[in-house]
């Protein structure tokens, strides 16, 4: 077989696609020859870190990825699928552009919005919420107000010209992050389980086709070379390796898609995200124990000049490898000419398992499908682990901080108020559409978003996401198994059974034994929290080599939770809604300070350990919760989280501009204050309520306190804090505008 | 009544239009852009919001010459009450059916939030079952309404303001304008009394579990304008 290659490889050209020799030398086993330069390249992308995961997936396959409620295999397919009954599902998914939008702010948050939505919608499912985690460097210099006000902006246009409600996310800051922001975006689709489509391919004879946009050269190297390296000097002169977004190519491409499918023409569909054509077609074919064969002087190209390797790798957004029956060509015609959607056959599907590809009537690239994948052919590794020497120097007992006058309490809270973390997000969030579908029913008012399903009457479902990473980097187990139980308690507090995650994994170089240790220990404590909550894992993404300057990321694994609601009107927001109402605390209250924002804002440290949690005491406590905001006992729940219970009491007042009276019946200690102890929930009751909220707390065991009742105009706790809720909410809404408006070009 | 809602490529709203006309008892239809001739039986078009086009070039700059566009004209012309709500504001602005323009929003941001809505004038057909402030979602890049001096004069002199973005006094404050519009305007109709454009969207407001349901009585003067219709008849 005579297979042409642009320039001679070896071992040198190897490493620059960057593989290792051992990785070279198998690949010279599995073809029985050396490779071609295409072949290299296809190899390299499809083996890299990104799309491999053979630095993770030993680990991941520890999580629990089995539920009674999943449609398909946690892995298998380009997102997970939840049976929400009456014959419908929901698809959803959170996936890494971190590296991308480190070099190119707008276009690489929109286009990681753009790939999460393909996915969701590939599988025959309409997109009815996105949701995004980012984390960003401290907000002092220009540099961080560039990229955050660039990926804001990136992720709105792209969701907001697609057509798709962004409802809910988070955004945290601090130094680690300075030169590698994350951007994890998340969507959630409705499927009827009838109409799934399978990344599949099948039927050999059946042509292949690619659907949407051109491919042109950007992109190129995006997943081995940018998304699995660490960042260096050179870094901003990859700016051409990311992709550029076309949202109105994407909605276009949404409505032909879930036409296609609809119309029964489809054996199989996979979009094209990272390593374009070559992972489409290897992946579709392994799956489907087949080959392909394609010809790419048929794939449309927005320049001329593009050689096999460069078309294969590709990374040029809004584009779909559609696998059609056969005779059913015209119909699929027919459907894309309406939506203007370019549709062209570049092959046919194969019985040999090989991907063949031809360019100018030449063989450039024959390899079997299945080598080239993840649970076939491509390595697996697990790396060396050792526990991280910071640890020592962070790991030291931090006691409960002094007691607090008045005047100084209310001087922490309002600090803490404004600090960028946990001030008012509304600069964000405004900034995206929150309701185009007309299903948003909580956005920013709630601890998670509800989205109805208008296609089950009265259905809806809660969705969040959550990682506070400086646990994570505190100790990472706990770190993990918080962020699990935090989205959960969120949906809980809105009234949702949490019933399956998906998660997105940030962690440095996985060479380095301390990074792996670290993500070893996460893996451990997302599954034990899972394996309590009965919340699987559906999928995710794995985005290593999240590093610079030397230094790595706190470890951040985010989750992002998926809730069912049975009745639309039995939901509640977050912040009190009438006046002379109770207010209890429910859950455990445990006198920490580590790793907390306190700590960080007051004192400018980040020790101590993190939080307690106990996986039983957390699942009675949203037992309870989700019991009392179901049967209506609450008028509106609160996750205490960072900033600890005079925050979370504070942001109560906000929304409604109804205050509290209320006294703090524990020691007034900086930890029982603005402490961050996990496992508690803040919730309003009518005096007339409360005796049915005394026996869910006794049934469950799960200790409630009074602290007050809810009214006037003022934040009124006794001997701690005196303060019109006006005043607290102007600091609050005012301080990342503030930020945002000074001195930025 | 029948309304008809324009689907252009990269309209995103034309579901949720279709969606409010028929939880007010409208029947909705859906109007491909392509098509030559909007339905004999149709009493009302909306054009509903999105990104026509994708924004490129102009918002709405390209829907204008979307083939149904020209019959939009001509039901226009002869009477039919034709609704543009976000891009279809734009999209009436730029076919010339409206006066004025819509550009960038003052901040140069993007703006998604509840507005509250001073209500101008009540004596069109729909806005006829209108009483107090209206709060109403807007979300839009380019909403700020411009246009010159002596059109405003016209515009303001006679009543074709309808809606006025206002705080919660009523009064158009600056702080209550959320994206520069001149005289706070949030909303127009024409000389005619048939064709209005307002950026914020109604259709997002019609049920208490999204919020507020005051845009509901946009389509409720729709069926009041229908009756008083069969009624002068008769």
């Amino acid at each position: 077989m005579k297979i042409y290659s642009e320039i001679d490889v070896d071992v040198s050209t190897a490493h620059e696609l960057g593989l290792t020799r051992e990785e070279y030398d198998r690949i010279c086993e599995i073809l029985g020859r050396t490779p071609s330069y295409t072949e290299l390249g296809i190899f390299g992308v499809m083996w890299s870190e990104h799309c491999s995961y053979k630095n993770s997936i030993l680990l991941l396959k520890t999580l629990p990825r089995t539920g009674k409620r999943m449609l398909v295999a946690a892995g298998e397919e380009n997102a997970g699928v939840i049976d929400v009954g009456d014959g419908f599902g929901i698809v959803f998914k959170i996936e890494s552009h971190n590296h991308p939008s480190a070099v190119e702010p707008f276009q690489g948050a929109a286009t990681g919005v753009g790939g999460i939505l393909r996915d969701i919608f590939t599988m025959g499912a309409r997109p009815i919420a996105a949701l995004n985690s980012l984390r960003f460097g401290e907000l002092d210099s220009d540099h961080t107000k560039y990229l955050f006000k660039g990926i804001v902006h990136g992720i709105g246009n792209y969701g907001n010209c697609f057509g798709v409600p962004t409802v809910a996310g988070e955004v945290y800051f601090d130094r680690c992050y300075t030169d590698n922001p994350l951007v994890n975006a998340m969507a959630v689709g409705v499927v009827r389980t009838d109409r799934m489509a399978s990344a599949t391919a099948e039927g050999v004879g059946n042509p292949v086709y690619i659907m949407g946009s051109s491919t042109g050269k950007d992109g190129i190297h995006g997943a081995s070379l940018l998304a699995s390296r660490e960042f260096s000097a050179e870094s901003e002169n990859m700016r051409p390796t990311v992709q550029v977004g076309d949202p109105f190519a994407e909605k276009l491409l949404l409505e032909a898609t879930l036409e296609l499918i609809a119309s029964g023409v489809v054996v199989g569909i996979q979009d094209m995200g990272a390593a374009g054509i070559s992972c489409s077609t290897s992946e579709m074919s392994a799956k489907g124990h087949v080959g392909m064969e394609v010809n790419l002087d048929k794939v449309p190209l927005r320049e001329d000049d593009m050689s096999a390797y460069e078309i294969m790798l590709s990374e040029s957004q809004e584009r779909m490898l559609v696998v059609i029956k056969n005779g059913y060509e015209a119909q699929a015609k027919e459907i894309c000419e309406m939506w203007e959607v370019p549709l062209t056959e570049i092959g046919v599907v194969t019985a040999d398992g090989f991907i063949t590809i031809r360019k100018s009537g030449r063989l450039v690239a024959h390899i079997p499908a299945e080598s080239l994948v993840l649970g076939g052919g491509a390595p697996v590794y697990e790396r060396e682990r050792s526990k991280p020497s910071y640890l020592q120097l962070t790991q030291r007992k931090v006691d409960v901080g002094p007691k607090l006058q008045q005047d100084e309490c209310t001087g922490v809270l309002l600090k803490l108020l404004s600090s960028a973390t946990i001030a008012s997000k509304r600069w964000v969030y405004e900034q995206y559409d929150s309701q185009v579908g007309t299903n948003s029913i909580i956005r920013s008012d709630g601890d998670a978003a509800v989205i109805r399903i208008k296609e089950i009457p009265n259905r809806a479902i809660a969705v969040s996401t959550d990682c506070n990473s400086r646990y994570a980097y505190l100790d990472p187990y706990m770190g993990g198994a918080i962020a699990v139980a935090e989205a959960a308690r969120n949906c809980a507090c809105v009234g949702a059974e949490p019933v399956a995650i998906t998660n997105c994994l940030n962690f440095g170089n996985p060479y380095d034994p301390e990074v792996y240790w670290q993500f070893a220990e996460a893996v451990r404590g997302i599954g034990d929290m899972c394996r309590v909550l009965n919340t699987p894992v559906t999928g995710g993404n794995v985005s290593f080599h999240n590093e610079s300057q030397q230094h790595a990321i706190f470890p951040t694994p985010t989750i992002g939770m998926l809730g069912l609601i049975e009745d639309i009107d039995r939901t509640v927001g977050n912040s009190f809604t009438n006046e002379g109402e109770v207010v209890v605390l429910l859950g455990w209250q445990r006198a920490e300070l580590g790793g907390s924002e306190y700590l960080k804002i007051v004192k400018g440290r980040i020790t101590g350990t993190a939080p307690f949690i106990d996986p039983d005491e957390e699942a009675r406590l949203q037992r309870s919760v989700l019991r009392l905001v179901r049967d209506g006992v609450v008028t509106c729940a609160h996750d205490c989280a960072e900033g600890g219970l005079l925050v979370a009491l504070a942001e109560m007042t906000f929304l409604h501009g109804i205050g509290i009276t209320a006294a703090i019946p524990f020691a007034h200690n900086a930890a029982n204050l603005f402490g961050e102890a996990q496992s508690r929930v803040l919730v309003s009751v009518p005096q007339s309520s409360l005796a049915a909220l005394k026996a869910v707390s006794m049934e469950e065991s799960v200790p409630m306190v009074e602290l007050g009742r809810t009214g006037g105009d003022v934040f009124a706790i006794k001997d701690l804090v005196g303060i019109p809720v006006s005043d607290l909410k102007n600091m609050y809404d005012t301080a990342i505008p503030d930020i945002m408006s000074v001195s930025l070009v | 009544m029948k309304i008809g809602v324009i689907t252009f490529p990269g309209s995103n709203c034309d579901a949720d239009a279709r969606y409010a006309a028929t939880v007010s008892g409208h029947q909705a239809v859906q109007v491909w852009h392509k098509d030559e001739a909007i339905p004999s039986d149709a009493e009302v078009i909306i054009l509903p919001g999105g990104f026509s086009y994708g924004d490129y070039l102009r918002t709405g700059a390209i829907a204008r010459f979307s083939p149904i566009m020209k019959d939009v004209k001509r039901f226009a012309s002869e009477g039919g009450l034709v609704i543009g709500i976000c891009n279809g504001f734009q999209i009436l602005c730029e076919s010339g059916l409206l006066p004025g323009a819509l550009i960038r929003n003052e901040n140069l941001q993007f703006v998604c939030r509840d507005v509250l809505l001073r209500v101008e004038n009540t004596n069109t057909p729909f806005t006829s079952a209108c009483h107090g402030l209206m709060r109403i979602p807007i979300a839009h890049g380019e909403g700020r309404y411009i246009a010159p001096p002596e059109v405003l004069e016209r515009l303001e002199a006679q009543h074709q303001v309808v809606f006025r973005y206002v705080n919660e006094l009523g009064e158009a404050t600056k702080d209550s304008n959320p994206n520069g519009s001149i005289n706070n305007i949030a909303g127009i109709i024409n000389e005619a009394g048939n064709v209005i454009g307002m950026m914020p969207h109604p259709e997002r407001a019609i049920e208490p579990v999204l919020g507020s349901s005051d845009g509901m009585v946009v389509f409720e003067s729709l069926t009041m304008h229908v009756q008083r219709a069969i009624e002068s008849t008769t």
